[in-house]
């Protein structure tokens, strides 16, 4: 018999008995289906991770201080303090790390802002002029504050559009004064709406100079972060390794191992986040692959009684001069065409799912939610579901091909 | 010329310790052309010597030569390529395929030969034809009566030209009209088709049918003799 007769007797067998094919494959549609869906899932909350990150520029280095966290039990926060302004100074100097851009220190913290008698609580984010430019934020109205505000501690800040939108509703807020810890800030600049991104909402966000934050709002001396950008990205390794340097010679530190301060790249965050959702991803496959496994068992059932069923036909096609071999091709074929028809309908279910729940999260959260489809994922699901239909569509057919015409035609 | 010898074919099935012989050690030949019934009564092994003849089960001993050579030296893919060429088979229970219509039924061995694909249609129609069901070729069996089920199935018995037809109990399951039909249509392939014919049957004037009648009881022959109260083939045949 020819593959394509094979073909379609497979399709008549199981066009004669549609509804229980129909609820044959089911397990292995929701299996294939729920593998589709979380790896989609898990690549958006990917991307949006990566993209958030990116939105911070793939230049951007991160110096954090303390040492870098080597279990849960460590204390990174030993050396809290421990980045000051001669480090800034000193990275700032062009001889020390030529390939350093936009160096800016961070100062951060929860604070309340009062206007009137609306007060709201919202971070207080103090930085350098190039701050602006690291993070890509845009204004609405007004300006950024300048050289010249930083040098002097001015009492300038630049509002996040869910500031002004609770303490000043449709009123205008420009040169309108907002009370932080007993200081009078001049609101010179507003945001332009941007939503949560990976670190910072900047929607809810003062900022201020960073010296300002230092002397007036935190009173400390030291800085919560520094952020510097390397010209190109090849420069990166080259860059973090003179930052390092300069901040080794700064604190005196000779031996790499007792470092005060650690340095991270945007690279290295990407890599993280990325093995963490994709360990994530995996468990989840792993968990959806189980129902695979007991959809391929209801497959093997079912076909078991298809056979028994259809023990008079198997007779039958035997008398008429089916070989063996054509009888397991033919049952084989049925159970790999129902795991097919199976895998392919779980892969359109599952993409569908998920296209429509990255659609949802997209419009009813902040979130900018891509759907992302898994070609690999899908790719997998339809192999393992044929795969499935020939592990556990063989048994049953080998039963068939073995029944004796003869035992087979009598057979009530 | 001899198409079937049957030399001392003896059958036995073991069933635990109980060994029952449906046959005892039956001699005998069929020449091409003939229209011999099987006769004897229900257990007297007559199914048993069919399923033998058809390559459907092997002897336990004893030999039978198809066309001159031994059944012993067929494989089972060889039986089962010799049962689609040389041998029709037509059940007392029809054993058609439900929910498939009668032109795909009448295909069904075309699909195991190798018989080219073009000729299949043009066979199953002339087959179909022979047997006066070319008005109902896209009906499926449900909707068809006994007799014409049983049309069907000698349909499919012919599509590919066999030596021989095997019918047991072919009437069995049909009222005595239908049965008629059945019987005349057997006869009219024996005496105009030419095809040698094996009929089993426990009735005596089904029987009258064929040309020769070989008696069974208790798995041996008792009686091989020629008919001598032939019926003449009926001439309803469209």
């Amino acid at each position: 018999m020819t593959l394509t007769h094979t073909i379609r007797t497979a399709l008549t067998g199981l066009h004669t008995n549609r509804l229980r094919s129909l609820l044959t494959i089911l397990g292995i549609v929701i299996g294939v289906a729920a593998i589709i869906l979380i790896v989609s899932l898990g690549k958006g909350a990917q991307s949006l991770i990566l993209d958030q990150i990116q939105g911070m520029g793939p230049r951007t280095i991160v110096v954090i201080p303390g040492r870098e966290p080597t279990g849960p039990t460590d204390a990174a926060q030993i050396f809290s303090d421990s980045l000051k302004v001669g480090d800034l100074a000193a990275l700032k100097r062009q001889v020390n790390v030529p390939g350093a851009q936009n160096i800016t220190p961070i100062l951060f913290g929860g604070e309340t802002a009062a206007y009137k008698n609306d007060t709201f609580r919202m971070t207080i984010f103090g930085g350098d002029t190039t701050i602006f430019n690291v993070f890509d934020i845009d204004l609405a109205e007004g300006v950024f504050f300048s050289a010249n505000d930083v040098r002097a501690s001015a009492s300038v800040a630049v509002i996040g559009a869910k500031v002004k939108e609770e303490l000043f509703g449709e009123r205008q807020a420009i040169g309108e004064r907002i009370r932080v810890k007993g200081r009078n800030l001049r609101v010179i600049g507003v945001l332009s709406r941007k939503g949560q991104t990976a670190f910072f909402n900047f929607d809810e966000m003062v900022m201020v100079p960073y010296t300002t934050a230092a002397n007036y709002i935190f009173g400390i001396k030291y800085f919560h972060r520094l952020i510097l950008q390397a010209e190109t990205e090849m420069d990166i390794p080259r860059t973090v390794a003179d930052v390092e340097r300069v901040l080794r010679d700064q604190h005196g530190i000779t031996d790499p191992e007792k470092d005060d301060f650690f340095v991270e790249t945007q690279a290295d965050l990407a890599d993280t986040l990325s093995i963490i959702t994709d360990a994530l991803t995996l468990f989840l496959v792993s968990v959806a692959a189980v129902s695979l496994v007991v959809g391929g068992i209801g497959i093997m059932n079912i076909m078991f009684v298809s056979v028994t069923e259809r023990t008079r036909e198997i007779g039958l096609r035997k008398a008429l001069g089916a070989t063996r071999r054509e009888i397991l091709t033919q049952f084989l074929f049925e159970a790999i065409i129902l795991t097919g028809i199976g895998g392919i309908a779980g892969i359109i279910l599952g993409a569908l799912v998920a296209f429509a729940s990255a659609t949802a999260i997209s419009h009813l959260t902040e979130f900018h939610w891509t759907f992302v489809f898994p070609f690999s994922a899908a790719l997998i699901g339809l192999v393992v579901s044929a795969g499935i239909g020939i592990i556990f569509g063989y048994y049953p057919a080998r039963d068939a091909a073995q029944k004796s015409p003869m035992e087979a035609l009598r057979y009530e | 010329m001899r198409l079937i010898e049957a030399r001392n074919l003896e059958k036995t099935y073991e069933d635990g310790d109980v060994a029952t012989h449906a046959l005892r050690g039956v001699s005998f030949s069929i020449d091409q052309g003939e229209f011999v019934a099987v006769m004897g009564p229900s257990g007297s092994g007559k199914s048993t010597l069919l399923h033998l003849l058809g390559f459907l089960d092997r002897p336990t001993r004893g030999a039978y030569f198809f066309e001159g050579k031994n059944r012993n030296d067929y494989t089972d893919d060889e039986s089962a390529r010799i049962r689609n060429e040389k041998l029709g088979f037509v059940f007392q229970t029809f054993n058609l395929l439900p929910r498939t219509s009668v032109l795909e039924n009448v295909k069904l061995p075309l699909l195991y030969s190798d018989v080219p694909e073009k000729e299949w249609d043009e066979r199953a129609h002339s087959a179909i034809a022979d047997v006066g069901l070319s008005h109902r070729i896209s009906h499926e069996p449900s909707q068809l009566s006994g007799g014409e089920r049983q049309r069907v199935a000698i349909a499919r018995a012919l599509v590919t030209k066999p030596e021989v037809i095997f019918a047991d109990e072919p009437t069995g399951n049909l009222d005595s009209m239908s049965g008629k039909q059945v019987m005349g249509l057997l006869q009219a392939l024996n005496e105009k088709g030419g095809h040698t014919i094996v009929l089993i049957t426990h009735e005596t004037y089904t029987a009258r049918h064929a040309r020769r009648a070989l008696y069974i009881k208790d798995g041996n022959i008792e009686k091989d003799e020629m008919i001598s109260e032939h019926l003449a083939a009926d001439s309803f045949i469209k």
